[in-house]
């Protein structure tokens, strides 16, 4: 999924400053997995600007919704309703996509991200996210004992480990594990260490943005 | 009537022991501030900061959180977990304005009624010492 995280509530705040009528819209996708923009983040958001609200003394209303999703144009329509009622800033709790899509399809409201879109990933355990995936467009981790060195290695290299691997962690960080020293483990005790051995060729990296913003067409579905 | 300000405190307490606790201080007959109300939960893991957020939009001063003591939890973590979230809302509190000790965490058995009434005292002492919410304050003007 995509993970994100809040953003900071004084950022949120300059963007809803001297406004009167705030809606938050959180997405039922992504983000109410991750607990970054579901129902009760929404909630948790529009209580806290009620509450900096009333502590200034400023009269401001601060609605909330959640969309099934904020990345599908159906859902988004369900917003009009909200929107008719004339709000002067709309803060939207989905990834990056959903404030584009409410722009798009709303071009006359104010409408800010109130999430940072940090990357793809998954729960290592409740409350603990990582990144799994950048999206390149071409996925080979079956040739890395199911791991992606791609994302998971800090310089994304494809024939590693480099020198900066000690210890099983990646020298930026010791909070970064080296994902070949991963695959290297794996693939010893699987006693597949010949698997490790071919020189993997350069990537092409066409198909990830190198490429430009891409886009899928699948003539099957569209109407 | 008396001037001075009576804050209103809200008590999320858990059935296994500071709410035990709670009748226990009243069969003791222990004298403590009628300040908070108690909210019954089935355990402080039970405890969520929306509740909190909507008792201080509701015109709360202060809000507690009282759990069982700590690898005593009847469902094992519940009353850890609510104290990450209550240290998670006090730092939200602050970066909006609002004093973070209006809000804290306590740990009690079941057995400690003179606790439960000291811990109230305690709580409505430093509520008062902090004086009305600032929302609060705001919406009386």
């Amino acid at each position: 999924m995509i993970i994100a995280e809040r953003k900071p509530i004084d950022e949120i705040k300059s963007f809803i400053e001297g406004q009167k009528k705030v809606l938050v819209v959180g997405c039922r996708g992504c983000v109410t997995v991750c607990n970054a923009g579901g129902t009760k983040e929404v909630e948790i958001l529009a209580s806290l600007l009620r509450l900096d609200a009333q502590k200034e003394g400023h009269d401001v209303t601060v609605d909330e919704h959640t969309l099934e999703r904020q990345c599908d144009p159906e859902y988004i329509d369900e917003l009009v309703e909200f929107v008719d009622k004339k709000y002067d800033a709309i803060l939207s709790m989905a990834c990056s996509v959903g404030p584009q899509f409410l722009s798009r399809r709303y071009p006359k409201e104010n409408i800010f991200p109130a999430l940072n879109t940090n990357f793809i990933g998954g729960a290592l355990a409740h409350g603990i996210w990582a990144e799994h995936c950048q999206a390149c467009g071409n996925c080979i981790i079956h040739k890395f004992g199911g791991m992606c060195p791609v994302t998971r290695c800090s310089k994304s290299l494809m024939n590693g480990p480099c020198g900066g691997s000690a210890g099983g962690v990646c020298e930026i960080s010791k909070e970064v594990e080296c994902i070949w020293h991963l695959i290297a483990t794996k693939f010893m005790e699987e006693g597949k260490l010949e698997q490790f051995a071919p020189i993997q060729p350069i990537k092409d990296w066409s198909s990830s943005r190198d490429g430009g913003p891409r886009k899928i067409v699948r003539e099957e579905l569209v109407k | 009537m008396s001037d001075e300000f009576e804050p209103r405190i809200i008590a999320f307490c858990c059935q296994y022991c500071s709410y035990s606790a709670a009748d226990m201080a009243g069969s003791m007959r222990l004298q403590y501030p009628t300040n908070v109300e108690i909210v019954l939960i089935p355990c402080t893991g039970r405890f969520d900061v929306i509740l909190a957020l909507k008792a201080f939009e509701s015109g709360a001063d202060g809000v507690y959180v009282a759990g069982c003591l700590e690898g005593n939890c009847h469902f094992v973590d519940g009353n850890i977990r609510a104290k990450k979230r209550v240290a998670y809302l006090a730092n939200e509190l602050k970066k909006i304005g609002i004093e973070p000790e209006r809000i804290a965490m306590y740990n009690l058995s079941a057995s400690m009624g003179p606790r439960f009434a000291e811990i109230v005292t305690e709580f409505t002492d430093n509520i008062k010492a902090l004086g009305p919410s600032p929302v609060k304050k705001k919406l009386a003007a």
